[in-house]
């Protein structure tokens, strides 16, 4: 017997049944007990394709492989940096995951990432024992200047970034400042001016708190008197 | 995460530096609104919740009797304790009071004190034999920056409520509460001025706090007289700054004491 027990985009508790029998995969947020696919979180019932999930209505931020996260740097050791993402642990970048650029035997790490720089990273291990590795060379990551950080549910970052970057392409258009969104719940705004930066966290802190609500696009680009970005097939973010 | 030193705060001190602050407020304007609740615990004689901004702190006055100090025969006693609850902010940790809750304890504790804001001679029962204790115990619920000057405003608006409780032979009624209420004379308004750089600010919040190279209490009552102050922090005050310092914190107490008031 194969059966969905909810409807797309139910609310559902950790324990509930979700689904009977072996077609279905349970994904994050659900597990398999017997033949029965079991919710962990609490959260929307999300079905795509033969995949189960459950996606979370709060909570921490949980490390998961190539996930980009805003960082600070806590710790410079003889053969890496630590850096300090929002977690119960910090993660560690190897001295060949540090920069792009060549390093050389007798240098002073702390010239490439200093304790208090902020900095994009991006996961590339998670190991069961809490260990986390992380690259700061991988396309992307970089180390950000002076700018404001503040933090939102990391269970909205998906809506803050948008279908294909399409909200957070928005608000940097219409605010003239460089976003950037970690997967953690860290943003990043650095603009021109103080307005500029407090608008486009205005717009952030909306996005957050109308996370659920359809149509959120249209209330943003009225929000910030822009005109919704066309949706580009293969459009590079 | 925010506990390093010098690089976190850069954006807040160049935006200082600009005559700008990180949520567009003027260097004089505190965080609207003040929000103060009365009475928010039945057990005690007399409480208050103050929320300036997303800062959040209650303070609750408990009546008790007990023997006069030999050197005050015929007063009451004050004992003021403040507690940085963990929940409040990542910083705090669970454990014996730390210096930063002592202080907060203390400034609080001076500026009512020293102002003599509480008429301790009508506190006495019998005098060398028997007088009020108040208890005063601040809890900080949520620490957004500017905790002392939260905490000061909650404890008089406590101790404004407060009433003695029902006193049968010398033991106290616990939960039984009389008309009277604790005779005050004045209010005291605790206003800090944050000095950043160059720049002296008030009401800093928890970002802005991280920047801060030092503080100025200043307690102040309703003539406008100095009662006490208070300065933390690694980074002097010159004269004239003392002087900007007091003109803004008497400008911005009779603001907060509009709140208080109202």
């Amino acid at each position: 017997m194969v059966n969905i027990l909810v409807k797309e985009r139910e609310i559902v508790v950790p324990g509930q049944e979700l689904a009977e029998g072996m077609d279905y995969l349970p994904s994050e947020g659900a597990f398999r007990e017997g033949d029965k696919i079991i919710s962990s979180k609490l959260g929307l019932f999300n079905l795509d394709g033969r995949l189960i999930k459950v996606i979370p209505l709060g909570g921490k931020y949980i490390p998961k492989k190539n996930d980009s996260v805003i960082g600070r740097v806590t710790d410079v050791g003889f053969s890496g940096w630590r850096v300090d993402f929002g977690w119960a642990f910090n993660m560690n970048v190897s001295l060949k995951e540090g920069s792009r650029d060549f390093i050389p035997n007798d240098a002073d790490l702390s010239q490439y990432y200093a304790p208090g720089d902020l900095v994009v990273a991006k996961i590339i291990k998670v190991m069961s024992s809490k260990i986390i590795d992380a690259s700061l060379k991988m396309p992307g990551c970089r180390k950000l200047g002076t700018g404001r950080l503040i933090e939102v549910e990391s269970s909205r970052v998906p809506r803050i970034i948008g279908k294909q970057g399409s909200m957070i392409s928005m608000i940097k258009d219409a605010t003239g400042c460089n976003v950037v969104v970690g997967q953690n719940g860290l943003v990043w705004i650095s603009g021109s001016d103080l307005e500029n930066e407090m608008k486009a966290e205005e717009t952030i802190r909306k996005i957050e708190n109308e996370a659920h609500s359809e149509g959120l696009t249209d209330k943003i680009s009225a929000f910030l008197n822009v005109k919704p970005r066309e949706i580009v097939e293969n459009d590079i973010q | 995460m925010n506990d390093n030193s010098s690089k976190s705060n850069d954006y807040v001190s160049k935006l200082i530096e600009g005559k700008k602050r990180i949520d567009g407020r003027a260097f004089n304007e505190h965080r609207q609104p003040i929000e103060i609740t009365y009475n928010v615990s039945n057990k005690a004689e007399g409480s208050a919740r103050v929320k300036i901004g997303d800062t959040e702190v209650i303070a609750g006055v408990k009546m008790d009797v007990g023997t006069p100090y030999p050197d005050t025969m015929d007063q009451g006693n004050l004992i003021t304790n403040a507690e940085l609850l963990p929940l409040s902010s990542p910083m705090f940790l669970p454990g014996p009071p730390d210096a930063q809750s002592v202080e907060l304890a203390r400034i609080v504790d001076r500026g009512i004190r020293e102002s003599g804001m509480i008429d301790m001679k009508k506190l006495c029962i019998r005098e060398g034999e028997l007088v009020w204790n108040i208890l005063l115990d601040i809890y900080t619920i949520n620490d957004d920056g500017n905790l002392i000057d939260a905490a000061a405003l909650a404890a008089v608006a406590a101790l404004r409520v407060a009433v003695l409780p029902k006193l049968e032979g010398d033991k106290v009624q616990f939960g039984e509460f009389t008309k009277t209420k604790v005779p005050l004379k004045l209010l005291p308004i605790t206003c800090t001025i944050f000095k950043i750089g160059q720049h002296l600010v008030v009401d800093a919040n928890r970002q802005e706090e991280e920047a801060v190279d030092s503080r100025l209490s200043v307690a102040i009552s309703e003539h406008g007289q100095i009662h006490a102050m208070q300065k933390g922090g690694s980074v002097g005050f010159s004269i004239e700054e003392v002087d900007q310092a007091i003109t803004l914190a008497k400008k911005v107490s009779e603001q907060f004491r509009k709140e208080l008031t109202k």
